[in-house]
């Protein structure tokens, strides 16, 4: 270790950069539309990502409505059905969860939360905004270009996927989608770069990493994953671009399409299930992680308990994160690869249960005595616990070869990933607007109705997503527009795919009334003040409420503690700010 | 815990190797002691491309691997006609050996910007652009040379047709680099020329004070360029 002088055991460092040259907005339009302010841009994205998942509620609402009623409604044709799923997927996994946890979470916690002005390079996080707006425009336009959006599945399979058999294979849907994933990437890789240097770099005084908020760990972690797994991706995108543009092929075999030999041969459609899926299993993480970190604080804090072992909470992110990369091909048991990769990957896959289910039971041994509040930000948290072991059990059935063959492309799968990467980090999401709601714009969130989406949320998400589980192992296929007479789906399946779009259609309506409370809050809510939930993280020691711009005012904070000092022993409260100095007996520092 | 001190900003404090590693990264504030945002940013963004370049090129093993048609023999394919004899590879070794020179110039560019001598950075800095160019308006040459002879990205008379569509693919995202990285090492060069680094003029864009990091930081980019290429010669033009 290194050598400590005495007398200076609890020193703060000086510090090593100069303060940070802030940009300052004359107009209206620098300061609210095209603003440089990290604080800003989050919103705006946090609000683009919500309206178009907004979209991609109305699609889910569609596809239900299908299922359940197949035939009665005569605008819902197959192309459209497939449409809809295809836009459902990508718009809720890349332009709605990644963007709301890094661009959204990340752009307004990452600088607050770590005692930075703003992040290290604002223009380019503007700009990173901007891009993401477009990329969105892109792919709203497919549904106004000649064929409508692609309908391809959210994994977008060659060959299908630009064959002229699939909506908007041979038309403008899948040019704008795969033009729109380039813009999008393009776009995060330059807020991503920022998020990362800004942990890396741009601390505060005192603020070391082991002293980092789980939140901030869990948003950093997911960044640089992103901005590992996104560059396979991209190339995928590239290359089914030529393939569908310039005649290349890539990813094309030879193949006679209604009786036309095609001009294309000695592609390989494997090949782009393996960069899709390298970029594509890491994806599910860079969902998963910034919820756990979030959902690690909201636990810590309502329940008035430092988080257990936090060590290993860090240690299990970094450790998820890297085993991600190797576990893809268990998306592929079905593909054809050879056989033997699934040994190994069936092997990492389990491998990864591992620091999952340390976090978790790390979670409820933090609950476990805690001074538990049931406010609303808990309630979700439990909620995401309940929703993540049960999508995380199914998972070990779905990881496993040789169940997975059998169950795979059935209603099963839907289950599984919707419970465990759909459901459970929204609900995060709505625990953490909740939590933060306050911060951003000084007033609180309606209980009442609050309480309100919560319960129809959770118990509504359980009741559309666990009669599928059974639908699956009846053998139910997903992403067929309908089923019609089989011998092995029998009539009660049918009554069962009625009550789970009606429970669609009712907890979609429940994000109305959240919708209604964001608004409502704005103008009407209780004032918060600068700390309603007592927390001890720094953006809530900020000196104003909303914090403005350059966040601390003169004096940037300096942290002489963990993030979680609550109900520290012979304290005068039951929390102990980060930025509060070692003045009095009650100040070591516990660590796990 | 071990309650942060002050070790980094006193160089005798600092412990070396890996145990400095994890100082650094167990204090406050950096995690990398002396690399500046803009250093950092720039290192992490090349991590990233390197992810890139890595799937283009795995993609394009891959593909030549498995397709059912022969591959063509790059050392026919890329070979000159000169002096009445064909010579294989001729004009990817000078290409190669014009990009490599190109680092040679840029690290003398960002030796000499630390030394404040603005018009040897800046004439360095545009004798890396100039090869660079050259690089590019080589590869153009060799691009025109291949569709003349009938190399398409859907087709070529010499083999399988992913040969034309990795080709002008992989070529075609590094050449897009290099040029990317022209234009901003004559921004660059001009900032040097004029002085803006000297009197911390603002970017016209970022309105951030310039330094002479900057300088760096586009060495850090170019020779990445030139690293990729390398990887590019064995994989695409040796194998």
């Amino acid at each position: 270790m290194v050598e400590i002088p005495a007398g200076s055991a609890h020193a703060v460092p000086a510090a090593e950069v100069e303060d940070m040259e802030l940009y300052h907005p004359k107009s209206w339009w620098t300061k609210y539309v095209f603003s440089q302010d990290a604080k800003i841009i989050a919103v705006q994205y946090s609000v683009t990502a919500l309206s178009i998942g907004l979209v991609a509620l109305v699609l889910s609402w569609l596809m239900r409505l299908q299922l359940a009623f197949p035939g009665y409604f005569a605008f819902i044709d197959a192309d459209h059905y497939y449409q809809f799923i295809t836009m459902h997927g990508m718009i809720m996994v890349v332009y709605l969860l990644t963007a709301l946890f890094l661009g959204g979470f990340g752009n307004y916690l990452i600088p607050l939360m770590v005692g930075a002005r703003d992040m290290v390079f604002p223009y380019a996080n503007m700009l990173s905004y901007w891009i993401y707006l477009l990329a969105v425009l892109i792919l709203v336009a497919g549904f106004f270009a000649p064929g409508g959006p692609t309908g391809a599945g959210w994994t977008l399979y060659p060959p299908q996927s630009v064959l002229s058999g699939t909506p908007g294979g041979q038309n403008w849907g899948i040019l704008l989608m795969l033009s729109s994933l380039i813009v999008f990437i393009i776009g995060f890789t330059m807020g991503g770069l920022n998020y990362v240097v800004t942990v890396l770099q741009g601390r505060a005084r005192g603020m070391t990493l082991m002293r980092m908020p789980l939140t901030v760990w869990g948003i950093f972690t997911a960044t640089v994953m992103a901005l590992l797994a996104f560059p396979a991706l991209f190339v995928a995108c590239v290359m089914m671009l030529f393939d569908r543009l310039l005649g290349t092929s890539f990813f094309l075999p030879a193949i006679v399409e209604m009786g036309t030999q095609l001009q294309h041969g000695g592609g390989s459609p494997i090949l782009f299930q393996h960069l899709f899926w390298f970029f594509g299993h890491p994806e599910v993480y860079i969902v998963a992680l910034p919820a756990f970190g979030i959902v690690s604080d909201l636990i810590s804090t309502h329940a008035r308990k430092n988080i257990f072992g936090y060590r290993m909470m860090v240690w299990a992110i970094v450790i998820i994160a890297a085993l991600s990369f190797v576990v893809w091909a268990h998306h592929m048991y079905v593909s054809g690869m050879n056989p033997a990769f699934g040994f190994f990957f069936a092997t990492t896959t389990l491998i990864i249960a591992v620091p999952t289910a340390i976090k978790v039971y790390n979670w409820v041994l933090t609950l476990w005595r805690g001074d538990i509040h049931l406010t609303l930000p808990m309630l979700f948290a439990l909620a995401f616990i309940v929703t993540f072991v049960n999508g995380g059990l199914t998972g070990l059935f779905l990881g496993n070869v040789v169940v997975d063959v059998p169950l795979s492309d059935t209603m099963f799968v839907v289950a599984h990933f919707h419970m465990v990467m759909g459901v459970a980090p929204i609900l995060v999401v709505f625990g953490a607007i909740y939590h933060w709601y306050p911060k951003v714009t000084g007033r609180l969130l309606n209980d009442v109705l609050g309480h309100i989406h919560y319960w129809v949320t959770f118990l509504g998400a359980y009741a559309i997503f666990f009669p599928m589980h059974y639908l699956g192992l009846l053998g139910v296929p997903r992403r067929y527009y309908e089923i019609g007479e089989t011998s092995f789906v029998p009539p009660s399946a049918h009554t069962l795919n009625i009550f789970i779009t009606v429970m669609a259609l009712v907890v979609g309506a429940a994000q109305m009334v959240f919708l209604l409370n964001l608004i409502w809050s704005l103008f009407r809510g209780r004032e918060a003040g600068g700390n309603p939930w007592r927390a001890t993280t720094l953006e809530w020691q900020t000196p104003q409420t909303p914090p403005a711009h350059g966040n601390w005012g003169k004096e940037l904070p300096v942290v002489y503690r963990w993030a979680y000092d609550y109900s520290v022993p012979g304290a005068p409260e039951d929390f102990i700010p980060q930025t509060q100095p070692a003045t009095d007996g009650v100040t070591r520092e516990i660590m796990a | 815990m071990t309650p942060t001190v002050q070790t980094h900003s006193d160089p005798d404090l600092r412990s070396a190797g890996l145990r400095g590693v994890a100082a650094d990264f167990g204090s406050d504030q950096r995690a990398f002691k002396t690399a500046s945002w803009g250093k950092a940013m720039m290192w992490i963004f090349l991590l990233s491309d390197t992810f890139v370049f890595g799937c283009f090129l795995l993609a394009y093993m891959t593909a030549r691997m498995s397709t059912p048609v022969a591959w063509p023999n790059p050392s026919e394919v890329f070979a000159l006609h000169v002096g009445g004899q064909d010579v294989p590879l001729i004009l990817i070794a000078i290409m190669t050996f014009v990009l490599i020179s190109s680092s040679g110039t840029m690290a003398m560019a960002v030796n000499f910007g630390y030394r404040r001598e603005r018009s040897k950075t800046a004439a360095l800095m545009l004798a890396t652009a100039l090869l660079g160019a050259t690089f590019v308006g080589m590869q153009a040459f060799e691009w025109t040379k291949l569709i003349s002879e009938g190399v398409r990205p859907w087709q070529n008379p010499f083999g399988a047709a992913q040969f034309g569509s990795a080709f002008f693919m992989i070529t075609g995202f590094h050449g897009t680099h290099v040029t990317i990285g022209v234009i901003f090492l004559l921004i660059v060069a001009r900032k040097v020329r004029r002085g803006d680094f000297d009197e911390e003029r603002r970017g016209f864009f970022t309105s951030r004070k310039g330094r002479y990091e900057a300088v760096e930081i586009m060495g850090l980019y170019w020779h990445f360029v030139d690293l990729v290429w390398v990887f590019i010669f064995a994989f695409f033009y040796l194998w």
